[in-house]
């Protein structure tokens, strides 16, 4: 991080990173609320089965925050995975698009506000952006995922392996 | 007992105001504003659900799962309960004196936590505020109005709570959820690549952290009447002090000062934070009052957090940092600040003294070391505490023959602001909404006080539709009379 490096560039990875982000977030410790963790880990163990072109990698964190709009830097196509308590049952899948929601500088963003962020500190146009809101019933700490949450993740995994990952990342 | 504004003498009759959640404060908050047909203030609340539920998440598990169990607790600073509940396990395994290695990795990962902490807080949180003020056009308000205002700005925040998050990454083992502290040191010492990766760019991290404080001291300077009075109250400090008097995050004894700066008590072990701390409960909170025991709830209530903790300090152990102290120290013309706008001033001079300490321990050979446990005999009794972004956090824990947890009891910084915070939005009440018309900007005040102590209320609970800011005007009969709501659907 030179001093004489443009910040621009010191914002964009080292290395070229991988043509799809699936990015899961959420407490697995607050029952439902490990939908966006263990979705990406058992569609991490599915993935491995596929041939992505550009690959795909995995991420989770606790919630969204600036930083990641760092992470969509050179990105194909990103996937937000979160449970939510408004989706209806499984799931809900939308496109993300900017916007300057109320969510901006709490500690917590909505992926809406990660790509406001994107654009107004990175620039330039953000990858496609799609939402897989899985919907969770219950979040209390220390409780485990429920057996509605589970069968929602299951219809949502068919759904990415179907749907996103052929026609929006696969071949 | 009551403070002022804390309880209306008659409530019949007054309007209630709820601001609830607190925007860009984490998990659930609430602020309720009574007030009467005239618009004068009668009461002011702050309430926040804090920990519940928290004690038997941990009660029942082996000692060994604590420290990186706690981490679920909170998805804000994971990495100050990983340590705190860290240092009480060493006491319970009988670690009572770390490897130079364990301990400096563990001090590289809490630095990292409080640069990016403070980094994010100062340049996404509070800087719309500060940069636009509370009365500006809420758009403007935020990290939005502030990337295009000031595009450095906004920039080289996200890129210092980057570098914060790669220390923690490469200390902790993992972005999120790391294990890399465990009873009796840590199970990994920074590889010599991370060590040059860091050591890169440290000395960036480091200027920049400088021009932060650079900045908030212009602002404060600035517009001194506003920054000095908003929301400030008098009240006595209390944080950990390191051994010789040096402003120390990790480690170090408790002092307290009263609002004079007179010592009240210095040089105790927080093993017996009990016989100095005591919590009140009041009915209308979920959140304890912590105080001084020997000055009682009324008096002994304090401060924690970055403008005590630079107050407090005899002096602070990198140069940098330290002559920024100084100007503040002078700042307050010999009498500890008390200014809540402040705290944002100390906070950065804490995140310059972090990025010098990063700095200092990537050139210390012990943080690449291979000696990293130690263990002595077992007890059954631990206490850690550590100097959060936030301010002082108390884990204490008892385990039983079986080494399994029997007893946890959490105080965390958030609680120990609680009083503090609640005199402070009650000063802003009284001066900017007694007797006027509720406007976003005004109410928006009342937030701004809040902010200033970065209070985390820990809920990680942030499922879609969870968190909408809802604001309640209630009549004298209970009927809702108006109601706004803000949501992540804008």
């Amino acid at each position: 991080m030179e001093a004489d490096v443009p910040l621009d560039d010191l914002l964009r990875p080292r290395s070229p990173p991988a043509a799809v982000l699936v990015l899961g977030y959420g407490n697995p410790s607050r029952g439902d609320d490990a939908l966006g963790p263990t979705f990406v880990e058992r569609a991490r163990a599915a993935a491995a089965h596929l041939e992505v072109p550009g690959g795909i990698e995995f991420l989770t964190d606790f919630q969204l925050q600036v930083e990641h709009a760092l992470d969509l830097i050179g990105r194909r196509l990103a996937v937000f995975v979160d449970a939510s308590a408004d989706a209806p049952a499984p799931f809900a899948c939308s496109e993300v698009a900017a916007r300057r929601d109320d969510s901006h500088s709490s500690h917590a963003l909505s992926p809406s506000a990660v790509l406001q962020v994107y654009a107004d500190v990175v620039g330039g146009p953000p990858p496609r952006c799609r939402l897989l809101a899985i919907r969770g019933e219950s979040f209390e700490l220390g409780a485990d995922l429920g057996t509605a949450a589970t069968a929602n993740l299951d219809a949502a995994l068919e759904f990415f392996a179907r749907e996103i990952l052929r026609q929006d990342g696969g071949p | 007992m009551a403070f002022e504004l804390e309880t209306a003498a008659h409530p019949e009759g007054l309007t209630r105001v709820a601001i609830d959640p607190v925007s860009r404060v984490e998990g659930h908050g609430k602020v309720t504003l009574m007030l009467d047909e005239a618009g004068h203030v009668h009461q002011v609340r702050l309430h926040i659900v804090e920990f519940r539920g928290f004690e038997k998440f941990i009660q029942g598990r082996p000692y060994w799962e604590v420290p990186v169990m706690v981490q679920r607790l909170c998805g804000i600073c994971p990495v100050s309960h990983h340590l705190a509940a860290s240092k009480a396990i060493d006491m319970i395994v009988g670690a009572k004196r770390l490897t130079p290695t364990a301990e400096k990795v563990r001090r590289l990962m809490h630095y990292g936590q409080m640069l990016q902490s403070h980094a994010l807080h100062f340049f996404h949180l509070s800087s719309p505020d500060l940069l636009f003020g509370f009365d500006s056009e809420v758009g403007a308000r935020n990290i939005v109005g502030v990337a295009a205002a000031h595009p450095d700005i906004a920039k080289k925040g996200v890129l210092l709570r980057k570098y914060g998050q790669e220390v923690i990454r490469m200390t902790a083992g993992k972005r999120v959820h790391g294990t890399g502290s465990i009873p009796g040191g840590v199970n990994r010492s920074l590889s010599a690549e991370d060590r040059a990766t860091l050591l890169k760019d440290i000395y960036q991290i480091v200027s920049w952290s400088r021009e932060a404080v650079h900045l908030i001291k212009k602002l404060h300077l600035a517009n001194p009447a506003l920054y000095n009075s908003f929301g400030s109250f008098r009240s006595n400090i209390m944080s950990l002090v390191g051994n010789d008097g040096a402003l120390d995050f990790y480690h170090g004894t408790l002092r307290a000062r009263d609002d004079n700066g007179k010592l009240i008590f210095d040089n105790v072990d927080y093993q017996n934070y009990r016989q100095y701390l005591s919590e009140e409960v009041k009915p209308w909170s979920y959140m304890k009052f912590p105080f001084i025991t020997s000055l009682g709830p009324e008096a002994g209530w304090y401060k924690v957090g970055p403008l005590a903790r630079v107050q407090n300090c005899d002096f602070i152990p990198t140069p940098l940092a330290e002559a920024e102290r100084r100007e503040f120290v002078d700042f307050g013309g010999g009498g500890l600040v008390h200014a809540t706008l402040a705290y944002h001033w100390a906070r950065m001079i804490e995140m310059l003294h972090s990025a010098e300490t990063i700095k200092d321990l990537l050139h210390d050979e012990d943080i690449s070391g291979s000696d990293l446990v130690t263990e002595g005999e077992h007890e059954s009794r631990g206490v850690g505490v550590i100097e959060a972004p936030r301010g002082t956090l108390f884990h204490h824990y008892r385990v039983d023959e079986n080494d399994v947890v029997t007893f946890c009891n959490l105080i965390v910084s958030t609680t120990n602001n609680n009083q503090a915070m609640n005199e402070s939005i009650r000063q802003v009440a009284k001066r900017y909404l007694d007797g006027r018309q509720l406007t976003e900007g005004l109410l928006n005040h009342i937030e701004v006080a809040i902010r200033a102590f970065d209070p985390c209320l820990s809920c990680a609970t942030h499922a879609l539709g969870k968190m909408p800011l809802e604001v309640e005007l209630i009549g004298a009969d209970g009927s809702l009379v108006d109601r706004r709501t803000k949501g992540l659907g804008g």
